[in-house]
């Protein structure tokens, strides 16, 4: 901030004759977090690529990547703690503001208290929780979602008719009619022994891999531009 | 061996760093033009409307972990929550991000925190980035209450999802709202395929940036990307007619 001034009437800083808004300028932290950030970044990546020493050894570079992925996943850890108490501020803030929706919120906070203190004085009961809450909620949402998907691909024509969704609906049906025997029928001769393994061991795994190569492509990318620190989703500022 | 494909790999980032940086350099001033992806001009427009009618904007990140390879596509979407958010800073309403992890649901968080501090937007939201839930089926399940009751009229659903995407895409959908969505998972992308009104298929969701004028770096990325795969291509063409002239 050299040559830097307050203007005397509004309080805009100036760099030389030019009117800089502070809050645009980068604060230290986010040129300690970049620097640090792309540090570990280029260690971890070296870890990877140099692994061994010539004689046979795990490299340096190798120790210092498993390092810094563990203080990664300790910090992880932590977040979840950060992030309860995220989910609590949300609801807590739904119940206060009586907004719509806010009896959920006060079933969701009530539900977190009892299992932490469930947690806190039988850990060895937890798991009771999980059996009889979670598994069968998450599974009548899982079977929500097979009529979500049934009615979703119903309007898919409808919202768009083209060839890529009738070929995606031909697709679809060819594959459960050869996976699911039918009533009376069993499976369907042709279709079940060669239609339905040709579809989903050629032709879809070929169209996997080609996106997968593009998505690894697209990583790559991602990885590199936040190594540049173009793309910074930590410290804010930029 | 592991040498061997350590130095392979190494050369390959080296190569698409050099590749980017001067690709950035050289159109720092022009503006590449790239193919139409609807979805990307559909946004643009939800985005306006977002602006100009006081509604809000929801970013749904994902369950990527940071710690596992799917973060790839939840970081390109924190990237476009960033320039969402300025896009969106003349807006009555900051955006709301949800995600189905906690690093990342701090992370939008601070993204948001900090595209408000740049913008001259005097109000943030303090859980605008919010942690909906540690499962994949409680976090679509928190998410819906985002999509439903808090006014939002655009969506982009961008990172790891897995088959709960559809949940979600259901919700925007009864809503009457926008949505683009993409994610880097196949069965998410299938799903997303037959329920969203704009899906992004295969590795479209890291061309966001790009679409949206995220910097010259983003487009230097996209065309950098385009370069590789026809190198991936000749590759692997190049492997099955030598392995069909019994060389390999």
């Amino acid at each position: 901030m050299a040559g830097c001034c307050h203007h005397p009437g509004g309080g805009i800083a100036h760099i030389g004759r030019y009117p800089v808004n502070p809050r645009r300028l980068p604060s230290l932290n986010a040129v300690v977090s970049t620097a640090f950030a792309i540090a570990s970044g280029l260690i971890v990546l070296a870890g990877y690529f140099i692994v061994q020493t010539a004689n046979g050894q795990a490299s340096l570079w190798t120790n210092l990547r498993l390092t810094l992925l563990n203080w990664a996943i300790i910090l992880a850890g932590f977040a979840v703690f950060i992030g309860i108490l995220n989910l609590f501020q949300v609801h807590f803030k739904k119940i206060q503001k009586k907004q719509k929706g806010a009896l959920y919120s006060l079933l969701l906070i009530l539900s977190l208290v009892v299992t932490f203190l469930l947690g806190l004085v039988k850990p060895g009961q937890m798991e009771i929780i999980f059996t009889t809450v979670q598994l069968p909620v998450e599974a009548s949402l899982m079977a929500m979602l097979a009529v979500t998907l049934t009615y979703a691909s119903i309007r898919l024509l409808r919202r768009r008719l083209n060839l890529l969704s009738v070929i995606f609906l031909v697709t679809a049906v060819l594959i459960l009619l050869g996976t699911a025997p039918l009533p009376f029928l069993g499976t369907i001769p042709g279709l079940s022994d060669w239609v339905r393994p040709f579809l989903t061991q050629v032709m879809a795994a070929a169209g996997a891999r080609g996106i997968l190569l593009g998505v690894a492509l697209g990583t790559l990318t991602t990885g590199i531009r936040i190594l540049f620190g173009a793309d910074r989703p930590y410290g804010g500022n930029k | 061996m592991s040498n061997w494909l350590g130095l392979a790999g190494s050369g390959l980032v080296i190569l698409s760093a050099i590749m980017m940086l001067a690709l950035a350099f050289l159109r720092r001033k022009s503006h590449p033009v790239f193919r139409d992806i609807p979805a990307f001009t559909r946004l643009r427009q939800a985005v306006g409307l977002v602006v100009e009618d006081g509604s809000r904007l929801h970013v749904s990140l994902g369950r990527g972990s940071l710690t596992t390879p799917q973060s790839a596509s939840a970081l390109a979407g924190l990237a476009l929550l960033r320039r969402l958010a300025d896009l969106t800073s003349a807006g009555d309403q900051p955006p709301i991000a949800t995600s189905g992890d906690a690093p990342l649901a701090i992370l939008s968080q601070d993204t948001l925190q900090a595209a408000s501090k740049f913008s001259d937007r005097t109000t943030s939201d303090p859980v605008g980035g919010r942690l909906t839930g540690l499962t994949p089926f409680s976090y679509a399940a928190g998410a819906i209450p985002a999509i439903r009751d808090e006014k939002v009229s655009a969506n982009v659903l961008m990172g790891n999802f897995g088959v709960e995407v559809g949940l979600l895409t259901d919700a925007v959908e009864r809503e009457n709202s926008f949505v683009v969505a993409g994610s880097d998972n196949l069965t998410a992308q299938a799903v997303i395929y037959a329920s969203a009104q704009e899906p992004l298929v295969g590795e479209e969701i890291f061309a966001a940036g790009a679409y949206v004028d995220s910097g010259s770096l983003h487009s230097a990325s996209l065309t950098v990307r385009d370069i590789l795969r026809w190198l991936v291509v000749a590759t692997i063409l190049a492997g099955a007619l030598l392995t069909l002239a019994g060389i390999l």
